[in-house]
């Protein structure tokens, strides 16, 4: 069981710069999602520390053993791949095996491994099966034993998840957390699924353009976004924009915001992030962060409910609410919204 | 609508396989101008046990073939490995140039063999036969190994390299047994392009040294005789023999295990 540390690696294609100058620590035990959108740099990342690119700048070390030179064949990695990746010409047990012959363990005492891997993943028996005779969610199980058998010292996990339907694929989320939370295997997964990142992760890093925009523990992330872009990417986010005046912000129609956290200097423009869950509609006067909006769309998903709202001058706002007594607010009516100084974080553009 | 295909179909199939079906039969002819009423004899293939010249080419045919099969399905696998794998400068252009080969006429590329062996010294006979032969079922090796190249998910190396596997190793325990099929398809290809062919096998015969197709191409000039029947019917029966232990170990159609 060992850390992961990457130092100012930089990647580039062509002249595209891919990666740039990325430095984090993955440590000990840790299960960290890099969450980001296509081409941000994600997948690069993980094959980088993986060992299938190597990076133009920059090291990786595993375990404290500088590995940037090291190929693939010799980091000890697991790694789990989005279309499975098992060996279609050899049974389940070869497949799981196919780690460890390579490691010299053959016989029994690898068959004694295999079995354990297979109970592992809640697959005991289908050894002698053929990956084809396989549902999707049963192959990714042998991949992770796969992965798992040769005692890696990191598990890197390449969008394993995202071939599956949604059912299957909460049942795996949930399985991984289990195997890693009692392996103590430090955890490298690639996602462009935000719910699978928060649900999964101690660390969410999120990329963007080839950096790292912000990393952290999920609800810091979720909570505090550091840029628009950190806001937008993950969860969903209305952004008032004003200027700083006195500790607090004047939006264009005059409204003034307070934000509990730190805001620029007075003056300046200011970007403020603000869940569409913590705003609620508010029928007294008592203080707080107060808008006046008119409801253009309603969008009932049963259980939760969608507004989207419209200030006086164009503005738009979405709200999220619970179907607590099935009252729907109505389309075109005008009401205030109300929230927290508490939830309202200045962002960074 | 449907029996119009039923019997498009069956055309089909009637114009395919009757005269090979008549061909057959008539080597069992007694009679020589293929006169009715049939009667069953061996008289055909007991001369042809004596036609030493049909025999002698017959054999250097199926030589020729298994050596073209030989070589063509190692140069072109390997080619295609590199075109499919790799990146280099000119891969492009070289697979373009792969498809003109199949395309151009045989006759063409019949007389530029003949007139570039001459002109550079390697002159005809068994070796000029090999080259030719070789040269013509490379593409064709390529287009079916590539093929079943891409049928073969690149990260499934990369899987074996994360367990352990040099990329060498990796290409032998997984991409190898996977592509066997193909290469075996391939493999008879080649072996049937050698064996078919007859224009620049014609070109490049010597008088001592010819190919079945040569040589019944020059008996049938002469006069023919069933015995020609009974040579093309042992070939036949050779080739389907080839073709259903292919589809014995390809299961052509399944493709489910290729994911």
């Amino acid at each position: 069981m060992t850390n992961v540390n990457v130092n100012a690696v930089a990647k580039t294609y062509g002249t595209t710069p891919v990666l740039t100058d990325i430095s984090t620590d993955f440590p000990e035990g840790s299960f960290t999602s890099l969450l980001g959108p296509s081409g941000s740099g994600k997948t690069t990342l993980l094959r980088i520390i993986a060992g299938f690119i190597r990076p133009d700048e920059g090291k990786v070390s595993i375990g404290g053993r500088d590995v940037t030179h090291v190929p693939v064949w010799g980091r000890n990695i697991g790694m789990m791949f989005q279309s499975y990746a098992l060996f279609p010409h050899m049974t389940i047990a070869q497949n799981v095996a196919f780690g460890l012959g390579r490691r010299g363990i053959h016989g029994a005492e690898a068959r004694k491994q295999v079995d354990a891997a297979l109970e592992m993943v809640r697959l005991p028996g289908f050894a002698d099966r053929m990956p084809k005779q396989l549902s999707g969610g049963q192959q990714q199980r042998v991949a992770l034993a796969r992965a798992m058998v040769i005692k890696p010292s990191v598990l890197l996990l390449d969008e394993p998840l995202s071939a599956l339907d949604r059912r299957l694929r909460q049942e795996m989320q949930v399985e991984l957390l289990r195997i890693q939370r009692e392996t103590g295997l430090t955890t490298i997964f690639v996602t462009h699924d935000q719910e699978e990142a928060l649900t999964l992760s101690d660390k969410v890093a999120i990329l963007d353009k080839g950096r790292i925009v912000q990393i952290g523990d999920p609800e810091t992330v979720y909570e505090k976004p550091l840029t628009r872009f950190a806001a937008e990417f993950l969860g969903d986010s209305n952004f008032l924009q004003g200027k700083v005046e006195s500790g607090a912000v004047r939006l264009a129609d005059g409204t003034v915001v307070h934000v509990t956290g730190a805001l620029p200097a007075d003056g300046a423009q200011a970007t403020l992030a603000v869940r569409p869950e913590k705003m609620f509609v508010v029928k007294d006067t008592s203080p707080g962060n107060r808008l006046t909006a008119r409801i253009t769309t309603v969008i009932y998903a049963g259980q939760a409910l969608s507004y989207i709202l419209e200030t006086a001058d164009g503005m738009q706002v979405k709200l999220f609410a619970q179907n607590r007594d099935g009252n729907l607010l109505k389309q075109g009516e005008t009401v205030v919204l109300g929230w927290s100084a508490d939830h309202t974080v200045a962002v960074a553009d | 609508m449907r029996q119009l295909g039923r019997i498009y179909l069956l055309a089909i199939l009637f114009f395919l396989y009757t005269p090979i079906l008549v061909m057959m039969a008539m080597g069992f002819n007694e009679s020589q101008l293929y006169e009715l009423p049939f009667s069953f004899s061996t008289r055909w293939y007991v001369a042809l046990m004596d036609n030493q010249q049909l025999l002698k080419a017959g054999m250097n045919s199926i030589i020729i073939a298994v050596i073209t099969a030989v070589i063509a399905t190692c140069l072109g696998t390997m080619a295609s490995i590199a075109l499919s794998r790799r990146t280099f400068r000119g891969k492009s252009l070289l697979q373009l140039l792969l498809l003109p080969p199949i395309a151009i006429p045989w006759l063409i590329t019949g007389t530029a063999m003949l007139v570039f062996f001459y002109w550079s010294g390697i002159g005809r006979g068994m070796h000029a036969l090999l080259i030719g032969h070789v040269a013509l079922a490379i593409p064709y090796v390529v287009l079916v190994v590539g093929t079943g190249f891409n049928t073969i998910r690149a990260d499934l190396e990369e899987a074996a390299m994360s367990l352990g596997s040099t990329p060498i190793h990796a290409f032998f325990a997984v991409t190898l047994p996977l592509l066997f099929p193909s290469i075996l398809g391939a493999a008879l290809f080649a072996f049937a392009v050698s064996l078919d062919q007859f224009v620049i096998s014609y070109f490049l015969a010597t008088p001592g040294y010819s190919t079945l197709p040569v040589q019944i191409y020059s008996a049938i000039r002469k006069g023919f005789t069933p015995e020609i029947n009974a040579i093309s019917t042992l070939l036949l029966l050779g080739s389907m023999a080839a073709i259903l232990i292919f589809a014995r170990f390809a299961k052509p159609g399944d493709v489910s295990d290729k994911r």
